[in-house]
């Protein structure tokens, strides 16, 4: 893993008060994104807006699409031109993208997607928030491949998660996605943006050895394979088509159980390395609320008056929603009474909570259906119930 | 003297081929490989460097073209190819892309994508190859399919208006546009030659038999009695009026160069607005030293 300091052209240095959309921007420009596909879509709109606004002064290419199958598509191929790759979207636009996100898992391609995500199902409640997209994100595409999932509370986070998950797309050449909501998008907030040289980037793994020995699809030690640019004289071959390590396809059981369990084992077995979960006063906790996104900060509410109350409560804020911290969890399951989870869907990542937690410890859903954040009290409630 | 050696026993477009992949899926008397064959002839006729060549393709028998030829290569989803090229293109803008699909793939599902990029006088070169049908998944009905001719989803006959994909072409901003049959090898490796040089959006349609569905279904022969079709019905008229070349059930085929204008491409448009209205703190995008 080569790391690199940002290019300052992109980088914004400074103290800004930005929403989050405008952050998600500034973070990929920062994290050296030169090329953006989109299509306009409530609440997602202003990212693309301020990266058209900008990029002609850093130099890259900002391109609206005729939709999100094509801004999707059109990501595919600048990564694979070797420019670091953007777009965002919301529900209806993230629907659409499913087709090529599989495309980009199956190529191994690294690129970023962030959903500002609003209430559904289809149209749903556009300027109104939602996290109703978790699962989706997770198996959305047809067939079995992993991908990773940020969750940012705030537009700082914006920033700084979508740096990360430039950082993680280029390291385990997977797409990586930013899955923020109209609440942290629309919120503005202060955003600081360090000097250029502070910021610390990941560069693609290039492959550098002979021409006519490359390829694609076989992995390193770290079941990463290199990658190359098209142009640079390698005549190489990729397919969604089930494929070999050449690139080739092989249309048959064996060659899908490898190329199968290498997307998903990449993921899975690079999972220590890429979760990360923020943990207060977890040892003592009878009660642990797992939340994420703009959830976890109607969270800290709930849970200062269930302290004031006596009850023993420790959280977990999800940063990486997936992988998801199976072993985390499974560990505490055996230590607390319960766990309660909130989100702003009709339980999604509740149902991992339990999975982990494999009938050690129950998991408390406090569903909401979209339109607004929950009510603290709700999660209060909850909690005083868990305890009992 | 080993057999790679013997001069007799070298295709001429094996230098462009995935040898290692050969022999390929397409049936007997397919029109997809004399294509290929043409495109092979254009790229050494042409010297261009290969090494700047890119060749996408979507899904469908034409499809597979990607996987074939020694080039760098993505083999895409239904109908996507186009604007992945876009992205491509963009990226790279010293690159020469290719998108060989099929009027399914092109003209069908991506039909969305086709007449946006060139709305955008987008830089590729679009090889078209249609065969009437969807025929890798059996010979459905096409948005190319003439009225009056049998698809296994039309098993009545099609009674749908099918496009006419050069008057399409140039009806959304295409600056080259061409139409042959797989009858016409050599004026096919011309069009590609010439598309080759052109900056800009480029069309080349190529009317091909598929033998093994449409032209069973509709009982029209085997690949010669299609290629003798095309000999005595197609006519060569450069420059016609793409309003005019309409393909009806076996009737006339009006083949020829339609269309080659100049007209600044989507990074040329970019680079000439956003310096005009930008000044110094433009840089333009794309050009050598970028």
């Amino acid at each position: 893993m080569k790391k690199v300091k940002a290019d300052p052209k992109g980088v914004l240095t400074g103290s800004h008060y930005l929403d989050g959309d405008y952050a998600l921007a500034e973070g990929a420009l920062a994290a050296g994104c030169r090329f953006f596909a989109g299509y306009p879509i409530t609440p997602s709109t202003e990212t693309a807006e301020r990266f058209a606004e900008r990029i002609p002064s850093v130099g890259g290419v900002f391109i609206q699409m005729e939709d999100e199958l094509a801004s999707i598509a059109a990501l595919i191929g600048a990564a694979w031109g070797g420019k670091k790759s953007m777009t965002v979207t919301s529900g209806p636009g993230f629907s659409l993208m499913m087709e090529n996100i599989g495309l980009a898992c199956m190529l191994e391609t690294p690129l970023v997607i962030a959903n500002v995500q609003r209430g559904g199902p289809s149209t749903g409640l556009p300027t109104l928030t939602g996290q109703q997209d978790m699962m989706q994100v997770k198996w959305g595409s047809h067939g079995d491949y992993k991908i990773i999932a940020l969750s940012p509370d705030s537009p700082q986070e914006c920033f700084d998660l979508t740096i990360e998950a430039f950082n993680l797309s280029e390291i385990y050449r997977v797409p990586t996605f930013v899955m923020t909501d109209e609440c942290v998008g629309h919120m503005h907030e202060k955003v600081v943006i360090p000097p250029a040289e502070e910021i610390e980037l990941v560069e693609r793994k290039w492959y550098t050895g002979p021409k006519n020995e490359y390829l694609p699809f076989k992995p390193d030690k770290d079941m990463v394979p290199f990658m190359v640019k098209v142009g640079d004289g390698y005549r190489f071959h990729v397919t969604g088509l089930t494929h070999d390590e050449r690139g080739y396809p092989v249309i048959n059981a064996e060659c899908q159980d490898v190329c199968v369990r290498h997307l998903n084992d990449k993921i899975t077995n690079n999972a220590d390395k890429i979760i990360r979960i923020d943990e207060d006063q977890i040892d003592t906790a009878e009660i642990i609320v797992i939340s994420y996104g703009i959830t976890s900060r109607v969270t800290t509410r709930a849970v200062r008056k269930a302290r004031e109350a006596g009850i023993k409560v420790g959280t977990i804020r999800l940063i990486t929603v997936w992988p998801f911290p199976e072993k985390r969890i499974k560990e505490l399951a055996k230590k607390v009474k319960a766990f309660v989870v909130p989100e702003i869907n009709y339980g999604q990542v509740v149902q991992e909570v339990e999975r982990s937690a494999a009938g050690e410890a129950p998991a408390i859903l406090v569903p909401h259906c979209g339109g607004w954040v929950h009510d603290p009290d709700d999660i209060l409630q909850a909690i005083k119930e868990a305890a009992r | 003297m080993k057999k790679e050696d013997r001069l007799e026993e070298r295709n001429p477009i094996e230098d462009f081929l995935r040898m290692d992949r050969i022999p390929h899926i397409w049936c007997p008397g397919c029109g997809i490989g004399t294509v290929v064959t043409s495109f092979a002839e254009a790229l050494s006729k042409s010297k261009i460097d290969l090494d700047k060549v890119a060749i996408l393709s979507g899904i469908g028998c034409t499809g597979r073209v990607a996987g074939y030829v020694k080039l760098d290569s993505i083999h895409t989803t239904h109908g996507r190819a186009v604007p992945v090229a876009t992205g491509l293109k963009l990226a790279n803008p010293e690159l020469k892309v290719v998108v060989f699909s099929g009027d399914g793939d092109i003209a069908g599902i991506g039909g969305n994508h086709f007449i946006h990029a060139a709305r955008r006088n987008m830089d590729l070169l679009i090889i078209c190859v249609n065969n009437f049908n969807y025929a890798m998944t059996g010979g459905q009905v096409a948005a190319t399919t003439p009225i009056g001719g049998n698809a296994s989803t039309a098993p009545y006959g099609n009674f749908e208006y099918p496009f006419s994909l050069p008057y399409l072409a140039e009806a959304c901003g295409a600056t080259y546009v061409a139409r042959w049959t797989a009858l016409h090898l050599r004026r096919v490796t011309k069009s590609i030659q010439e598309a080759f040089k052109k900056r800009g959006f480029s069309f080349i349609e190529v009317i091909t038999p598929c033998v093994t569905l449409y032209a069973r279904r509709n009982r029209l022969g085997d690949g010669l009695n299609l290629l003798k079709y095309y000999y005595e019905k197609s006519e060569i008229q450069h420059g016609a009026d793409t309003r005019t070349v309409d393909i009806s059930f076996q009737g006339k085929l009006i083949v020829g160069k339609f269309v080659d204008k100049e007209k600044p491409t989507f990074l040329d448009c970019m680079n000439e607005h956003l310096a005009k209205v930008l000044g110094d703190k433009y840089q333009p995008y794309g050009v050598k030293n970028d």
